[in-house]
Formats: C-alpha cells, structure tokens, sequence
C-alpha cells in the first residue's frame, strides 16, 4: 500500500519543481504559476498528513484556508502583472524597476 | 501492484509532468495546461487520501478560477506574454536555484531513508495507515469542525478575500481611477453637452 512517507515524498519533488522554476524563469506569469505549483505541494503535504492522524481534521482546515489565501494572492498579483504591463508594455521581472534609483 | 497504488503511481506522474511544463513552457499558455494537468491530478490525489471537499473545492477554485485568471491575463496581455529567453544574469539564477534543488533533493533523501529505516524495523507494520471512520473529510464533518474550531480564521479569510478583491480592481484599473484625470476628461463633454442644449 501507498505510506505517508511516498505523498510527502511526492509534495518534496513539485515543491523543488517550482521553487526551481520561481528562481529560474523571468516571466511574472510563470514566476506566479511556479508560486501555485509550490502551494499546491504544500496543499498535498497538509492532507497526507492528516489522513495518518484522522482523529482531527486539523490538516484539511488548514488546506483549505491555504486555498482561500491562494485565491486572494492569485487575484492581487495578476492585477500587479497587468498594472505592469500597462507602464512598461513587457512581463519580465528585470524591467518592473520602478523603485530603483 | 493493486489498484490503489496504480491509481497513486498515475496520479503522481501526472502531477510531476503537470508540474514541470508549466515551470519550463515557453508559451505561458501552455504553462497553465499543464497547471490544470497538475492541479487535477492532485484532486485525485485528495480523493485517495479521503479528503472529498477538498478535492471539489480543488477542482471548483483552482481548475474553475484561478487557471482560467491565468488564462484571462495571457490572452489580455497578448503575444507579449510569451518572453523569448534573455541570458542576463543567468550564473546566477542557476547558482540560486542549484542550492534550492540540492536542499530539496536533501530533505527527499532524508524522507527516503527515514522510510527505508522504518520498513527496515518493521516489516510487516510499514503499510497504509489504518482506515479512518467514513464520514472523515466529507462535507458534513468538516463543516463542523470549519463552524466550531475555525470559525475566526474562517471570518477573517472572508474579510481578506474581500480586500483582495477591492485591492485587485483598484490596482489593475489603472489612470483611469485618478478622480482629478477623470473629472478634467468629463468636464469638456459636459460643456459641449450644454452648449447643444444651448
């Protein structure tokens, strides 16, 4: 049978698939969706671990109110990635320097 | 291999492909493909794992709103979405993310070998852990526990949805939320309104 250990194994490899990509890719879209992929990881870690203690749902609150946090962050940086576009016609990371200087 | 295990093994190297094309595609529109291909295999994932809500509402919130977002903001900002590659800073970048790769490869090898370990102790006790009651993780229970243990930080997610919302229009209306930028572009169409009537 599938453990515990081989979901919180699974979660580990999407976590590092999107912290690689966060760190790596210059594009805002992907950098956000690389953000989701990690929540969702986390999402799964959350879960697992509570189907191993089913006393209490502890873990599964707290996935779902990571899914609410995760809407509201999705909704305000996709219109930070528009407000962006708007003032420099481009979605790279690199070129929102508004601050600098 | 039974067929709960198929199911997982599916599941799971469907997440992990999922995962990697909307990490590495070129074209962001087939980043949030494979977004949806990831979050509908971890929905599966939830329903083996006997957490049924939160596999509707993974399905509901994410496959529902927040890839078709994505998709929206893609196809708004048009053939720009889509940046080739630039090669400014990439030592870096690789250095970066060379050390999170091997942190993470880090904590997989110590949950393997926690593993091996423990089927190493015992044998016969390293299966599933034992089946919980069958209402577990279905809507009735966990609403319960959602309106009895997490009633404040269920209100107060309902007030940062809310701030959301107002902080999103408010940043991606732009100028044109400017009071003074829109009273001097309406005033002159109301002159020439009056000197019509006039």
């Amino acid at each position: 049978m599938i453990t515990t250990n081989s979901y919180v194994l699974l979660s580990a490899i999407l976590f590092t698939i999107g912290g690689i990509g966060f760190l790596v890719r210059r594009n805002v879209i992907v950098t956000l969706m690389s953000i989701e992929v990690m929540l969702n990881a986390v999402n799964l870690a959350l879960v697992a671990f509570n189907r191993s203690m089913p006393k209490a749902h502890t873990g599964q609150l707290f996935a779902f109110f990571l899914i609410a946090a995760e809407a509201a962050e999705v909704a305000v940086g996709l219109a930070i990635v528009i407000s962006i576009f708007r003032l420099r016609r481009s979605v790279r990371t690199d070129e929102a320097d508004l601050l600098k200087n | 291999m039974n067929l709960g295990q198929a199911y997982f093994w599916i599941c799971a190297a469907l997440a992990v492909i999922g995962a990697v094309a909307a990490v590495a595609a070129k074209n962001p529109i087939r980043g949030a493909m494979g977004l949806l291909l990831m979050i509908l295999s971890v929905a599966g994932l939830f329903l083996a794992l006997h957490a049924q809500f939160l596999a509707a509402i993974q399905l509901i919130v994410y496959a529902g709103a927040i890839v078709v977002l994505f998709l929206f903001v893609i196809m708004l900002i048009g053939p720009a979405a889509s940046t080739p590659p630039d090669k400014r800073g990439l030592p870096s970048r690789i250095v970066g993310a060379g050390i999170f790769a091997l942190s993470g490869i880090g904590a997989m090898v110590l949950l393997v070998r926690s593993a091996l370990a423990a089927a190493a102790a015992a044998p016969d006790a390293g299966t599933a852990p034992p089946l919980p009651p069958s209402d577990f993780g279905g809507i009735d229970t966990l609403g319960r526990v959602l309106f009895t243990h997490g009633l404040v930080p269920f209100e107060l997610s309902s007030a940062l949805l809310m701030v959301a919302i107002i902080g999103a229009v408010a940043v991606a209306r732009g100028k044109q939320s400017d009071p003074t930028v829109a009273a001097k572009t309406a005033e002159p169409s109301k002159t020439r309104a009056k000197e019509i009537a006039s």
